[in-house]
């Protein structure tokens, strides 16, 4: 796969710039002047994981026209499943230092581990789930709407509704994934304290190795035959049905494949900012995803990285300095950029590129 | 005339949208290798038909019959497309953000399914294929243009150019003339006969001079059934015709 | 309190028609007038069932401790005026040598016992039937003759039939009623039906074996039609979530169903339809304390006026630039509604806001089995008149036309000389205006918060998708089967489980009728 300019540029930054701050937060000394602060690597890492959810989000709706208002959910299933791995290493240096359960379930009074967290003390299979729960739930969902040819708003509704009710059931204590708390407090990773700089810095480092991976993977699957066959799905549905294709499969591969990046996000997002809960499910979350997309530029993918970023420092700066004022930011943001700026920063350099 | 040389058959098919009877018992053959012309005032069903036909609207009664033994009306629009019926939409559709050469490429008789697509490579042949083609329909020199960039009526022979790679039996053309210039049009009636010298072809069309220059069988629609057909001297002569044209 | 109750009851049955029969009321005042406590209580039962004109004035000043005894055993009560009269006659007289009746714990019940019988021939039917209640409780046999005797005379509807149960009652727990009196009286209860009619039925014991089938049969009866009862109830909540489903999302189905605007920022003209509420019982609070009553009356309009401007200014400002391209509009309005909500989040501070529920919307009411609240009846009346005066409006105004032209065919309502801009504008203030007044209704059940419209609008839009877009019959049928769905759920599931089912349950109906219940047809729908 040849990679143009903007390829590489995206590559070098994504990867180079977080490795800088790696290296300047492990290699100098607290007092140096180009020490990086261990909250930077953290805020960098959380930045780079909203990066995969945009470009998953980017992947479908900039060239599958499937605007999703609930890829936040795969996001956090992902976050889920490397939640409950991380909640296993606690082990007995819980509040209750049961070995077996987690704080929340002894709380609760239960006396057994509950059979969907079996195995989540491997992180191989931790892992695993990571990319299967968010790709069977994608399988399922995305089978069902696409074969009956639910498109459009109704479409983005109905994903909306999706993540609803998730956000919904995730807050049952009941449902064993620690209710409206969530799961926080974890120790260690691999058995490397997540608290350490040192495995902040590397997982710093691991993010922006998946993001270029995911960059890549995406990059070539929009510029493959198959890619071709979806813009024309995007733009024109019914003539690629006339010419023999069938616009759900393509629509269904690219949905999962994009469900599972936006899990992988999650579950690097997790331990690198402690805590998940069931608001990682708000329809707002989702929302918010896709004006990360819509401000990179929609369809560029590089943008789609470019936008979670500017968006999500936009956010730090703002809720640090002028809290009251960031959801009119926010709200302004959603206007100017679909009235004033539909092709995003991107369209700003005149490049519309894959 | 025998089965086999019979390639579509409607037969008795009727659709109603909300008590409106788009089609009403519409009846027709179409045979191997001919080239059909179907006219009608507006209302009287030639959408519909194409619509029928491509597995687009499922009739309320009736069969359609494609070759021997295959009945269009339990299949849907890919698998249709599969077994060899193309068709230009009354508006040029084409794939705009995409460059004439990847159309034609996109539209190539071949795998259609995403775990070919993912991997598939550009090989000699289809270059060689897409080439024929674009000779075809006269748009080599524009092969790097996006399609959306081209005139209405490179637009037009594009589409049609992509029906030609499909490489089907059959080629459903709805309206191809429209907003064309004089000059246009005649070459375009020139490249459908071309065509039809490999394929059957149905024209739906309102240019009556292009109709009269197909020089093709012509099937009258009005109201959902067949009113006339015959040659285009028989049917502008049969009194039914005139009165539908040009009374009431 | 006694003797206030007393002095009322004597008023009241002086004018009681009823006739006592001499010879009893002469015995019971006898055995009154004679020492010794047992003689007293059966003196004080006897009074009372003899439908004596002054028998509660007699009962009363007993329990008061004013009934005197003279030696030729006449009876005297003491008066609050300190003058002494006559018992039976009532008549003032100045007697000599009194002695005090006295009275003990038995005869206090008796005389608690024989007061309530007493109400039984109040004038008041309310009373009547709160006295028959009463003894239908305590189901003592000894009312069994004051019950016959009022029940011959009774004509108010309610208190027969309160009566009759109350007789029943006593008739099955006296050991001396005839078997077919028995088996009568457990047919009455059975009619009665209720909890408490199935606790004495449950209760009795030792009765003949025909009658011991009956309550049997009776019981089954019973629990047969609670359960009726309690799905009729369901179905009531149901349908006062459905309505409060469809007030939120009636609008949207103008601006989404009609229009075609997926609009974002629906859920903050409901809260703006709240908040304006609030302002407007705040300002007639201060101004006009007198008709504070009618303060959602005045709310109602204003609601509509204030969303509406805001929808109109909304469509002018913002929408217009999007029209089709769904998506950004969807984006942008989001936007919008995440500035509208920190906005009224700035003005009015992030606590709820208190929004009163005048005295007339308070309360509920019994039928049969069923508790009707009359918040939830008055909302359900609402969303029907909303729901009715919008269908006119679209079908009878010329508005309404104007706005079908040019949903339409826009081009050709242009062409006709219809403003197609100011059409937009106005339909969509009309959305945004029931929206608004959906607001006034919800500030009545939900709290008046900046994220109330947010927590309505995923429901509304599946209210609307659901029911088939472009369709206001299709809404109010979406609106009310979710909401009679999601309340039949509730109790097996959990309030929560049974949302996420409706919400399961409504993505894999979108799979099955992407359209909706009620699509619109033809060849123009999918291009």
């Amino acid at each position: 796969m040849k990679l143009d300019r903007t390829a590489w540029l995206t590559l070098g930054l994504t990867f180079g710039v977080p490795l800088c701050l790696a290296l300047l937060n492990q290699s100098t000394a607290l007092s140096s002047a180009l020490h990086v602060p261990t909250y930077v690597i953290a805020l960098a890492g959380k930045y780079l994981c909203f990066a995969m959810l945009a470009l998953a989000v980017d992947l479908v709706w900039g060239f599958a026209g499937i605007l999703s208002l609930g890829h936040a959910a795969f996001f956090a299933l992902g976050g889920y499943a490397m939640g409950m791995y991380l909640m296993r290493q606690i082990g007995t240096r819980g509040v209750y230092g049961n070995p077996m359960l987690p704080d929340f379930m002894v709380f609760l009074g239960w006396k057994e581990l509950p059979w969907y967290w079996h195995g989540f003390e491997w992180f191989g299979f931790a892992c695993f789930m990571v990319v299967l729960v968010p790709g069977i739930l994608a399988l399922v969902f995305g089978y069902l709407a696409f074969r009956s040819r639910v498109t459009g708003v109704y479409l983005s509704i109905i994903t909306q509704a999706l993540t609803y009710a998730l956000l919904l059931a995730f807050f049952r204590n009941d449902m064993g994934f620690g209710g409206n708390n969530g799961m926080t407090d974890f120790k260690d990773i691999l058995g490397f304290s997540v608290q350490a700089d040192s495995t902040r810095s590397a997982l710093l480092v691991i993010s922006a190795m998946f993001l270029c991976g995911q960059y890549l993977v995406a990059r070539y699957v929009v510029r493959s035959r198959f890619g071709k066959v979806l813009i024309a799905v995007r733009d024109t549905e019914s003539r690629t049905r006339f010419l023999g294709y069938r616009p759900e499969s393509y629509k269904l591969v690219v949905w999962v494949l994009s469900a599972i990046m936006a899990g992988i996000g999650g579950a690097l997002y997790v331990p690198q900012v402690g805590i998940i809960n069931p608001s990682e499910f708000a329809p707002a979350n989702s929302i918010e995803a896709v004006i990360w997309v819509a401000v990179g530029g929609r369809g560029t993918l590089s943008g789609a990285i470019l936008g979670a970023v500017i968006v999500n420092f936009g956010k730090t700066w703002f809720t640090g300095v002028l809290p009251e004022y960031w959801l009119y930011a926010l709200g302004a943001l959603f206007i100017f950029v679909t009235l004033c700026l539909p092709k995003g920063v991107m369209g700003l350099f005149g490049r519309r590129t894959a | 005339m025998s089965e086999a040389d019979t390639l579509l058959y409607l037969d008795g098919v009727t659709v109603t949208f909300d008590g409106f009877r788009a089609l009403n018992a519409l009846s027709l053959y179409l045979e191997k290798g001919e080239m059909r012309a179907v006219i009608g005032p507006n209302g009287a069903g030639k959408t519909t038909m194409m619509d029928v036909i491509t597995g687009r609207t499922r009739p309320d009664t009736g069969t359609v019959q494609f070759g021997v033994d295959t009945d269009l009306t339990k299949l849907d629009e890919p698998a249709i497309a599969a077994l060899g019926i193309g068709r230009k939409f009354q508006k040029p559709t084409v794939f705009e953000p995409h460059t004439v050469w990847d159309n034609i490429l996109l539209a190539l008789a071949g795998d259609r399914r995403p775990r070919f697509s993912l991997w598939a490579k550009e090989t000699a042949d289809e270059k060689r294929r897409i080439e024929s083609v674009l000779e075809t329909v006269r748009l080599q020199e524009f092969r790097d243009k996006r399609g959306g960039d081209l005139s209405h009526g490179q637009k037009q022979w594009l589409e049609i150019g992509m029906l030609l790679a499909q490489e089907p039996q059959l080629l459903l053309v709805d309206e191809p003339v429209a907003g064309m210039t004089d000059a246009e049009t005649e070459q375009t009636a020139e490249l459908l006969r071309e065509i039809n010298k490999t394929r059957s072809v149905v024209v739906v069309e309102h240019d009556m001079a292009f109709v009269r220059a197909l020089d093709v069988k012509v099937t009258v629609l009005h109201e959902g059934s067949v009113l006339s057909d015959g040659s285009i001297d028989h049917v502008s002569a049969d009194p039914k015709v005139i009165e539908v044209y040009l009374g009431r | 309190m006694c003797r206030l109750f007393a002095a009322f009851l004597f008023a009241l049955l002086a004018a009681l028609p009823v006739g006592a029969r001499a010879d009893q009321v002469t015995e019971a005042v006898a055995a009154l007038a004679s020492p010794g406590f047992d003689s007293v209580r059966a003196g004080v039962e006897q009074l009372s069932y003899s439908g004596h004109p002054r028998a509660a004035a007699i009962i009363g000043a007993l329990q008061a401790g004013k009934l005197f005894v003279r030696t030729d055993k006449a009876l005297f009560v003491k008066q609050d005026d300190g003058e002494f009269a006559d018992a039976l006659s009532g008549e003032v007289a100045q007697p000599g040598g009194l002695k005090q009746v006295r009275v003990n714990n038995s005869v206090r019940g008796a005389i608690d016992a024989a007061l309530g019988v007493l109400r039984l021939f109040a004038p008041d039917a309310a009373a009547r039937r709160e006295a028959a209640e009463a003894v239908f409780k305590s189901h003592d046999p000894a009312a069994l003759p004051a019950l016959e005797k009022v029940l011959a005379t009774e004509t108010n509807a309610g208190a027969k039939l309160k009566m009759e149960q109350a007789r029943a009652a006593a008739v099955l727990a006296s050991p001396d009623s005839a078997e077919a009196d028995r088996v009568a009286a457990v047919a009455v209860l059975r009619l009665r039906g209720d909890i408490e009619a199935r606790g004495f039925l449950a209760s009795l014991s030792g009765q003949p074996q025909s009658v011991t089938e009956a309550i049997v049969t009776a019981i089954t009866g019973i629990d047969r039609m609670a359960q009726a009862w309690s799905v009729a109830q369901s179905v009531y909540y149901g349908l006062s979530l459905g309505s409060v489903l469809l007030l939120a999302a009636a609008g949207l189905a103008i601006t989404f169903g009609v229009m075609g605007v997926i609009n974002m920022a629906h859920g903050e003209m409901v809260m703006i339809g709240a908040y304006t509420t609030f302002v407007v019982q705040q300002f007639m609070r201060a101004n006009t304390p007198g008709l504070y009553g009618a303060s959602l009356l005045v709310a109602i309009p204003m609601a509509f006026l204030v969303s509406g401007a805001v929808g109109v200014a909304i469509e002018r400002l913002l929408i217009r630039w999007l029209y089709g391209r769904p998506l950004e509009t969807l984006l942008a309005t989001w936007g919008l509604s995440l500035g509208l909500q920190q906005a009224v989040r700035s003005i009015f501070g992030a606590n709820n806001k208190d929004v009163d529920t005048p005295g007339w919307m308070s309360g509920a009411t019994e039928l049969g089995g069923l508790t009707l609240t009359w918040n939830r009846m008055y909302i359900i009346l609402f969303s029907i008149a909303v729901l009715a005066s919008l269908m006119g409006a679209l079908r009878y105004t010329s508005l309404g036309l104007r706005m079908r032209a040019v949903t339409q065919n826009r081009r050709m309502a242009a062409a006709m000389g219809i403003r197609t801009p100011w059409i937009d504008a106005l339909t969509f203030g009309l959305g945004s205006g029931v929206a608004g007044m959906a607001g006034v209704a919800l500030s009545q059940i939900d709290n008046v918060s900046p994220n109330l419209g947010q927590s309505y609008i995923i429901d509304s839009f599946m209210v609307v998708v659901f029911g088939g877009v472009g369709n206001l019959w299709g809404t109010t049928l979406g609106a009310l089967t979710l909401g009679i769905v999601n309340k039949f759920l509730e109790p097996v599931a959990g309030a929560v489980m049974a949302k996420i089912v409706v919400l399961v349950l409504l993505i894999l109906f979108i799979q099955r009728r992407p359209r909706g219940m009620f699509p619109l047809k033809g060849r123009a729908v999918e291009s």
